[in-house]
């Protein structure tokens, strides 16, 4: 049966995500996705999704929904207190909600970025092969007041056996990012090759679906590419010293040396970073 | 790069025949590669694999990549396509056309001149959906970035960033000095392919008057605009 989510309020900023617009990176459009990729594909995991099923990605401050009809529903990922009604609501198990019932979060925990899956995946317009909202490429890019998000209702009976996985958590306090050496890694200077592994970072106020960028400053002398490839995970030095993680909006192609490249579950830990938090960069 | 994509570098040349040579490889490497679900792109001089998931034997992976490499030289398939896009290069679309003719001292229908004469060569997309980067620009046009990047260029602009012209197919921040502006849509999520152009095309740009750009975007409105294209023979 067809339901809708009604978006009572819209929190701070959250979009539908699934695993990402694949093959037309040449035309220039971005992969985009769940920025972290282990929780989305948790919560599908345990309602029985597929893992390309849609999920909704709720960034620190979350939004509050409410259902048309009988569905269940799993969280994970950050902790942003969710409550469905005036219950508390547990990571990671399969919660049932009725219709009418309200879905909302409190104060966050920890973390960044929460995950709200839905059984059957949510069931918003498909464009280029993916549900991952993207500005200019889908009609809704987050989430507003009054917005209405379509679903599968369950009707008749369902699976009794509430499964509850205990997924690993320790990778969103996780400081420490694992990364490969970047194209241009060797072209850095060799006090650099060394620094940038010794140094602590901290995620500056410029975080978001597309990059993050460090607070701290390097000397850097080296020249700008010709414009070359890049992905979701590259690290750039800017010719002002910023260091510049590119994150799943990433633009295809860039100019500026690509001196890490940080690997998936690097990627994880640094979606449930915000402003302040210190990471440092491991090969 | 990472666990899922491949990076394959050439010297570093803006070259036609360099483009020519990755065009090919590309191809070939997007059939011998077909069963492992990869996209490859290309920039200028670089070719890039990106794999649906993880890599799973990345020495397996490696040497089909060589195995394509080695026989790369032997075939020509690509057939490019030229586009003519019309441009309008009145001033009230061309925000830098002042500042570019007293820097290089060149009239307006100068400026026009060089840059409606050369076929330009699509070297790839980029920067956003549907932004093609051309080369090909006269060297008398070549001009360098703005130093402060506008923060609203508005959607179908042209602009000129050093060796390199092209559209803006939305509006956005940029900092390529704005010459005209052209009415015609590059790039629609509603089709697929999203866009008609793709690398190792060629465009040519034609300038239409004020009036000519509204009747082509009245026509691109109700979709009864179609780009004019033609095979390319070199």
């Amino acid at each position: 049966m067809k339901a809708e989510i009604e978006v009572l309020q819209p929190g701070l900023f959250s979009t539908i995500q699934d695993v990402g617009r694949f093959g037309y990176m040449k035309y220039g459009v971005p992969v985009s996705g769940s920025m972290d990729t282990y929780s989305a594909k948790m919560v599908n995991l345990i309602l029985q999704n597929s893992p390309d099923c849609a999920v909704m990605e709720v960034t620190q401050t979350g939004p509050k929904l409410k259902f048309s009809a009988p569905v269940e529903i799993v969280i994970s990922g950050g902790n942003l207190s969710p409550k469905v009604n005036e219950t508390e609501i547990k990571h990671n198990t399969i919660f049932r909600v009725q219709t009418g019932d309200v879905l909302s979060f409190g104060k966050r925990q920890f973390g960044c970025r929460s995950y709200l899956g839905i059984s059957g995946g949510f069931q918003t317009e498909k464009i280029l092969n993916s549900r991952s909202w993207y500005e200019g490429i889908t009609k809704n890019s987050h989430l507003v007041k009054g917005m209405k998000l379509g679903y599968h209702s369950i009707v008749g009976s369902i699976n009794n056996t509430y499964s509850s996985i205990k997924p690993e958590s320790s990778y969103i306090r996780n400081q420490g990012i694992v990364v490969a050496k970047g194209p241009e890694f060797e072209k850095m200077p060799d006090t650099l090759k060394e620094e940038i592994f010794l140094q602590e970072f901290s995620v500056s106020k410029n975080y978001n679906r597309m990059a993050i960028q460090l607070e701290e400053n390097f000397k850097n002398s080296m020249e700008p590419i010709t414009t070359g490839p890049v992905v979701q995970g590259t690290v750039q030095l800017t010719p002002g010293g910023k260091i510049i993680i590119l994150m799943r909006d990433c633009q295809t192609t860039g100019g500026y040396p690509r001196i890490l490249q940080v690997m998936e579950q690097g990627m994880n830990s640094l979606a449930q970073k915000l402003k302040g938090d210190r990471i440092s960069f491991r090969l | 790069m990472g666990e899922r994509s491949i990076l394959i570098e050439f010297e570093p040349d803006i070259d036609k025949n360099l483009l020519e040579k990755l065009l090919n490889i590309k191809k070939l490497l997007e059939i011998k590669l077909f069963e492992s679900k990869v996209e490859v792109i290309n920039t200028y001089s670089s070719l890039l694999i990106i794999y649906m998931s993880n890599i799973e034997n990345v020495y397996s992976a490696f040497s089909a990549v060589n195995e394509v490499l080695e026989d790369a030289n032997v075939v020509k398939n690509h057939q490019p396509e030229l586009f003519h896009i019309p441009v309008c290069y009145d001033p009230e679309f061309g925000l830098d056309l002042s500042e570019i003719s007293l820097n290089k001292n060149l009239s307006f229908s100068r400026i026009i001149n060089l840059h409606t004469a050369p076929v330009y060569t699509v070297y790839f997309l980029g920067f956003l959906p549907g932004f093609l980067y051309l080369g090909g620009l006269d060297k008398k046009l070549q001009i360098s970035r703005k130093e402060q990047p506008r923060l609203e260029v508005p959607k179908g602009s042209v602009g000129i960033g050093e060796f390199q012209t092209g559209i803006y197919p939305k509006k956005s921040p940029g900092g390529w000095q704005i010459i005209g502006n052209s009415p015609v849509v590059l790039f629609d999520v509603n089709s697929d392919p999203p866009c008609e152009i793709s690398a190792g095309d060629k465009v040519k740009f034609f300038p239409v008057s004020k009036k000519e750009f509204q009747e082509i975007n009245d026509a691109v409105g109700t979709g009864k605009f179609q780009l004019k294209k033609e095979k390319y023979e070199s």
